[in-house]
C-alpha cells in the first residue's frame, strides 16, 4: 500500500506518503496565498525523497476541509485528477480530524478550530484523537464561547480567539502525515472514509441583483 | 498530405468563467469538445457568480475529461500534451482548471502548457478553417472581453490594437436583456427578439466613433444607459415598450461599431481577412453585417461555428497543439492561474526556460473584465 495524502484546506500546503505502516516522506509549507503554485512541486519533492514515482501510489487521501474555498479546491481537484489518471481510489478525510489525530489528546472532550475568515472559525468537538462527537460547523467564536468554555482547543483558529479558546494546544497547522496515518488506520480496520467532496459549510456568496438600477435622473 | 497521426494530440482544459470545457484536438483537427455549463445556476442571479462557477468546475471536471477522451476515441496515454487556460478570467475558477491540468500532466508524464484564453479564442478557428493566416486580425467579443487583436504568430505575438474602455459587448447584451426583463444570458434572447424588430426604429448612440476618438477602442456604457433611459421614459409615460424594436436597434448599434472598427483595422494594417470569436460572435446580426462589410471591403471573414465561439476546451487544446507544433517551452509545475494575464502573453513558459520571469503586476482584474 502506498497512500499519497494532501491537504490545502487551511494555510498549510501539506503532502505525505504512507506505506501502510509508517509515513515515509512529508512536506509542509504555510502560505495561504499560494496553494496552487506550491502543491504539485511539493508532491514531486515528497515522491523524490521517497525514491518513488507517482504511479506507485495505490490510493489518494485528500483533506476535505472545512476550509476557505479557493485553497480547499486545489487539493481536492488535484486528488480527483490523480485518481482519474492513475485509476486508484480517492478518499476524503475531514481536515479537523487530522488536527485532532495529531494532537494525541486521549482524555477529551476537546475542540479543534481553524480560521474560517470573516471573524468565524470552523470547529468540531472530539472525545479523543480519533472520535469526533460534534461538527464540523462554522461559527463566530463569541457565539460558541459557552459551549467550548474551559475545553482544550487545537489549531490556529483557536489561537486567534484567546477570549473564547482559553486552553490552546498543539499542533497549530494540519499535516498530511496525520491525515495519511489516520486514513491508513481506518482502512486497515475496514472502516469507511468520506467521499473526497468539499465541506464548504457556507452557501456561495451570491447576491441576487435587485431590480435593475434606474438610470434616468430624478 | 502529411499523416495526421504525426500531428500533436493535445487535451485542453478551460475554466475561466462558467463553462467547464475539455477538448481534444490533433493538430488542427477537432476530435472532442465536451462542455459542462453552470449557466443555469447563474441565471437567477442575473450574472455569473464566481463562487458558484468554481464549485461547479470542481464537480464537473473529471466527468468532462472522461467524456472528452471517450468522444475523441483516444487514450490519455496517447496525448502529447495537456493545455489549460492560465488566464485571464475569474481567479478562483481558473485555479480549478489549472490544478486539474497540472495534476493530469504530472500523473501522465506529459508536458503542460498554460495558455492565454484570448489567444485560444483566436486559435480555435484553425479547427474550422485550417491554419490561421499570418498575420491574423481578430475581433474578440464576449461577456468578458471586447478586443481587436493583431497576431503574426498565435504562439508568440499577439498585439492589442484596441479594447473596450468600459463594458464588454456581451455585458451590454446582458444588461439590456435585464432592463427588458428577458432574463440571463442576454445575447441569444436579444438576438431572437431583434430578428422581428426594426434596427432603424430608434437611433441609439455609437460609442467612440467620433473623428477624435481612439480608432480601435470600444465603449458600450453610454449606449447601455441611453437604451435604459429610452425604455424608462416609455414606461414613465405609460406606453408599451416595443421590445423587438429596442432589441434590434440596440443590437444594431453594437454590431455597427464592432464591424466598422474591425474592418477599419484590417484596412489600416493591410490585413485581408478578419477572424471573429467569443460568445457574441454567435450573434446572427453580427455575423451577417460583418460578412456584408468584409465583402464590400474585399476582406475574407472567418467566424467559427457558434459552439466554438463560446468558451470551450477545444480552443485551449487548439492553441496547445500549436505550442507543441512550434516547439514552444512548456510550463512548469508551479504554473499559477493569473486572472489578469496580459493578452501579449499567449502562453506561460516555465521559469527554467527563460531568463526574466513573468513579472507584470498581478492586479485585480479590471472592472470590464469578468465583472
Ligand atoms: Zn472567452
Amino acid at each position: 500500500m502506498l497512500l499519497l495524502a494532501l491537504d490545502t484546506a487551511t494555510p498549510a500546503v501539506t503532502v505525505a506518503l504512507h506505506d501502510g505502516t509508517t509515513v515515509i516522506a512529508a512536506s509542509s509549507q504555510v502560505d495561504a496565498r499560494r496553494h496552487g503554485e506550491l502543491l504539485l512541486p511539493a508532491v514531486d519533492r515528497v515522491l523524490a525523497d521517497a525514491g518513488l514515482r507517482l504511479d506507485a501510489v495505490t490510493a489518494v487521501v485528500a483533506g476535505i476541509g472545512p476550509g476557505p474555498y479557493t485553497g480547499l479546491r486545489v487539493g481536492l481537484m488535484t486528488a480527483d485528477t490523480f485518481g482519474l489518471a492513475l485509476g486508484v481510489p480517492v478518499y476524503g478525510v475531514c481536515t479537523l480530524d487530522g488536527l485532532a489525530y495529531a494532537s494525541g489528546i486521549e482524555d477529551g472532550p476537546f475542540v479543534v478550530a481553524t480560521d474560517a475568515r470573516r471573524k468565524e472559525v470552523y470547529w468540531a468537538r472530539y472525545e479523543n484523537a480519533r472520535t469526533r462527537t460534534g461538527g464540523p460547523a462554522v461559527d463566530r467564536p463569541a457565539d460558541i464561547a459557552a459551549e467550548v468554555a474551559g475545553l482544550p482547543a487545537v489549531g490556529a483558529g483557536a489561537a486567534l480567539y484567546p477570549d473564547t479558546f482559553t486552553d490552546v494546544r498543539a499542533p497549530e497547522h494540519v499535516a498530511a502525515a496525520a491525515l495519511a496515518s489516520l486514513a491508513a488506520e481506518k482502512l486497515a480496520a475496514g472502516g469507511e472514509l468520506p467521499e473526497p467532496r468539499p465541506l464548504y459549510l457556507r452557501r456561495p456568496d451570491a447576491q441576487v441583483p435587485k431590480n435593475y438600477k434606474v438610470v434616468t435622473p430624478k | 498530405m502529411a499523416d495526421s497521426r504525426d500531428e500533436p494530440l493535445v487535451l485542453g482544459i478551460e475554466t475561466s468563467c462558467d463553462e467547464t470545457g475539455v477538448g481534444v484536438v490533433r493538430g488542427t483537427t477537432l476530435l472532442a469538445d465536451a462542455v459542462a455549463s453552470s449557466v443555469d445556476e447563474h441565471a437567477r442571479f442575473g450574472g455569473v457568480v464566481p463562487e458558484v462557477a468554481s464549485r461547479a468546475h470542481l464537480e464537473a471536471m473529471v466527468p468532462t475529461i472522461q467524456r472528452a477522451l471517450k468522444d475523441a476515441g483516444v487514450a490519455a496515454s496517447d496525448l502529447d500534451g495537456i493545455a489549460v487556460t492560465a488566464g485571464p478570467g475569474l481567479a478562483g475558477a481558473l485555479l480549478v482548471g489549472v490544478s486539474a491540468a497540472k495534476a493530469y500532466a504530472y500523473a501522465l508524464g506529459k508536458p503542460l502548457y498554460g495558455v492565454n484564453h484570448l489567444a485560444s479564442h483566436i486559435c480555435v478557428d484553425q479547427l474550422e478553417h485550417g491554419a490561421l493566416p499570418e498575420p491574423t486580425m481578430a475581433l474578440l467579443v464576449s461577456g468578458g472581453h471586447s478586443s481587436l487583436l493583431l497576431s503574426t504568430d498565435i504562439t508568440s505575438d499577439v498585439r492589442p490594437l484596441g479594447a473596450t474602455i468600459d463594458d464588454a459587448a456581451g455585458e451590454a447584451f446582458d444588461k439590456i436583456a435585464r432592463v427588458l426583463n428577458l432574463g440571463f444570458p442576454g445575447g441569444p434572447v436579444i438576438d431572437r427578439y431583434a430578428r422581428e424588430g426594426d434596427p432603424d426604429a430608434i437611433a441609439f448612440p455609437r460609442g467612440l466613433t467620433g473623428p477624435r476618438d481612439a480608432a480601435y477602442d470600444f465603449s458600450f456604457s453610454g449606449l447601455k444607459t441611453a437604451v435604459a433611459r429610452w425604455i424608462e421614459a416609455k414606461r414613465a409615460a405609460g406606453e408599451e415598450v416595443p421590445v423587438r424594436d429596442v432589441a434590434a436597434s440596440f443590437q444594431e448599434a453594437v454590431v455597427d461599431v464592432l464591424t466598422r472598427k474591425a474592418v477599419r483595422a484590417c484596412k489600416d494594417e493591410g490585413v485581408d481577412h478578419l477572424m471573429i470569436g467569443g460568445g457574441v460572435a454567435a450573434n446572427t446580426r453580427l455575423r451577417a453585417l460583418a460578412q456584408e462589410r468584409c465583402e464590400a471591403a474585399g476582406i475574407r471573414l472567418r467566424v467559427p461555428r457558434p459552439k466554438l465561439c463560446t468558451d470551450n476546451g477545444a480552443m485551449v487544446a487548439a492553441l496547445g497543439a500549436e505550442m507543441v507544433a512550434r516547439n514552444r517551452a512548456s510550463s512548469d509545475l508551479a504554473l499559477s492561474a493569473d486572472s489578469s494575464l496580459p493578452v501579449t502573453e499567449p502562453h506561460v513558459p516555465g521559469a527554467h526556460t527563460h531568463a526574466h520571469s513573468h513579472d507584470h503586476v498581478h492586479e485585480v482584474a479590471k472592472g470590464n473584465l469578468y465583472s
